[in-house]
């Protein structure tokens, strides 16, 4: 009997190998961009309304796929040009701790879709949905804000910091745990 | 019966055969690189069938014939060991030469392949990306340089100088009907000299696994008279045709607007993307995702609508279009001959 059982949990722990993340190369289909307003503040008269938390941004969020995805498309639309790699330059560093307009997906998105002030472009028509939330996605691993078991893990070229999935936790950084 | 049986056994067997020609096999060469390869192929198969015919031979007449029972199995017989030991000094002596032998062929086929490009006149880079092949025609003139994707012309009758590096990932540049395989390795160039001995269409393929759409990377070797590369070399080198008519006008500004923009490139237009292959002259080539469908307006309209069908995984991404606006951007894009 023992040897049956032990035979069982082999096999299951055996399967759970099989476990693999979906990729989702068509995230949503063809029609309809998805695009909606994103509120730049939660402040409103009469109470606030609900969180305008795109459901998009959690599948986008923790998906190896699409923070490597994410990462090509960094380097394929020059953001280096002005943010060199995370480090900053002309364009704000991505990769302290410090958001001017938020650390949220959906700020990030929005950032890239509508630009900022002071230089920032708006690559709206530019870059597919799908692909801003991508960006998004892997702006937000340079600063440590995606779990290191999805971050990219290597660069295709010379490696200009330590790889996304090494940096610093962002929500225990510069604390004892 | 039994002969209707022979007759359907040789029709089998010269239908197999059927499927070593053609514009993509080994055992059906198209230069001197694939010719002597194939020679020897078709020698070191035919040695050793010989030596395996041999040694089986061997291991079945002491089994099949009756031996001689000995009064005394275990009596010693000087002649008969030194018999069997000059029988094994042969047979490994002559392993030992039939092995030295193919290594000294394959070591000159080598040499032979090393001498086809020496003097080489036409260099051409060639870049693996996922998945597609970016190829640049080099030239001492800066303004003659020429970017194209996925098919490369050559010059029928002459040696021509491949560079091979990537981007991304090892690819592997394969043309079997003209030559051997070479990888294509990041950060390092390797070089091919092909030469294809007439003119003709000769289909490669990646041949080292790259990722998901491995299989859906081929690429053509086109090789054509002289006079006639030099005329296509020029023609490429114009800028994009201007768009005639009013769906293709339109087609071109959508394009320019639209995420199209952010990869491709264009010449003439202020299209400049290099990140995806070149289109300036598009619907002068015969395929469409390296090799992936045949040029027809109906493909390119497939290819944009849902690449992602087409090719799953592939770096281009499903853009919102419009229906008419699909079908002016296919109607800018077949007007790029």
């Amino acid at each position: 009997m023992r040897p049956v059982v032990a035979l069982l949990l082999f096999a299951s722990m055996a399967l759970a190998a099989c476990q693999r993340e979906e990729r989702d190369t068509r995230p949503q289909s063809a029609l309809g961009s998805g695009e909606q307003p994103t509120p730049v503040t939660t402040l409103e008269p009469g109470g606030q309304r609900p969180s305008p938390t795109d459901n998009k941004a959690a599948s986008f969020e923790a998906n190896a796929f699409h923070l490597s995805e994410g990462k090509r498309l960094f380097g394929w639309f020059n953001c280096s040009g002005c943010h060199a790699n995370g480090g900053g330059g002309m364009g704000p560093a991505l990769m302290d701790e410090k958001w001017i307009y938020g650390s949220s997906m959906e700020s990030i998105h929005a950032t890239i879709r509508d630009g900022r002030p002071n230089g920032m472009p708006s690559f709206r028509d530019k870059i597919p949905d799908d692909q801003i939330w991508e960006l998004a996605a892997f702006v937000r691993s340079l600063s440590g804000n995606a779990p290191s078991s999805a971050a990219p893990s290597r660069n295709d070229d010379m490696m200009v910091h330590p790889s996304e999935n090494r940096m610093p936790d962002a929500a225990t950084l510069g604390k004892s745990p | 019966m039994k002969r209707l049986a022979s007759i359907a056994f040789a029709t089998a067997i010269a239908l197999f055969l059927q499927g070593c020609a053609g514009w993509q096999s080994a055992l059906d060469p198209k230069g001197p690189a694939a010719s002597e390869l194939a020679w020897l192929i078709w020698f070191f198969t035919g040695l050793c069938a010989v030596v395996w015919v041999l040694v089986m031979a061997a291991l079945a007449v002491p089994l099949l014939m009756r031996s001689r029972q000995h009064a005394e199995p275990l009596a010693l017989d000087a002649d008969a060991d030194s018999r069997k030991l000059r029988v094994v000094t042969v047979a490994v002596g002559l392993t030992a030469v039939i092995l030295v032998g193919l290594t000294l062929l394959s070591f000159f086929a080598n040499r032979t392949l090393a001498a086809i490009g020496s003097d080489a006149a036409l260099t051409i880079r060639v870049t693996g990306h996922q998945w597609w092949w970016e190829v640049r025609y080099e030239d001492a003139t800066p303004s003659r340089v020429l970017t194209t994707a996925n098919e490369i012309h050559i010059p029928a009758g002459e040696p021509v100088r491949l560079l091979l590096t990537s981007t991304d990932v090892i690819h592997s540049f394969w043309v079997p009907s003209l030559s051997g395989k070479l990888d294509l390795i990041p950060g390092r160039m390797n070089v091919l000299d092909i030469k294809a001995d007439k003119p003709g269409v000769y289909r490669g393929q990646c041949a080292e696994f790259c990722g998901a759409q491995h299989a859906n990377m081929g690429t053509f070797i086109i090789a054509e008279p002289r006079a006639k590369f030099d005329a296509w070399w020029n023609d490429q080198l114009q800028p994009a045709a201007a768009p005639t008519g009013g769906e293709a006008k339109a087609g071109e500004n959508l394009f320019l607007k639209r995420p199209c923009v952010m990869c491709h490139k264009i010449g003439g237009t202020p299209a400049g993307g290099t990140v995806a292959p070149d289109l300036t002259h598009l619907a002068s080539r015969q395929t469409l995702a390296a090799g992936t469908l045949t040029m027809s307006r109906g493909n390119l309209a497939a290819w944009i609508a849902d690449p992602q069908g087409v090719k799953p995984g592939s770096h281009m991404p499903v853009v919102d279009l419009s229906g008419d606006e699909l079908n002016a951007i296919v109607a800018y894009l077949e007007g790029l001959k």
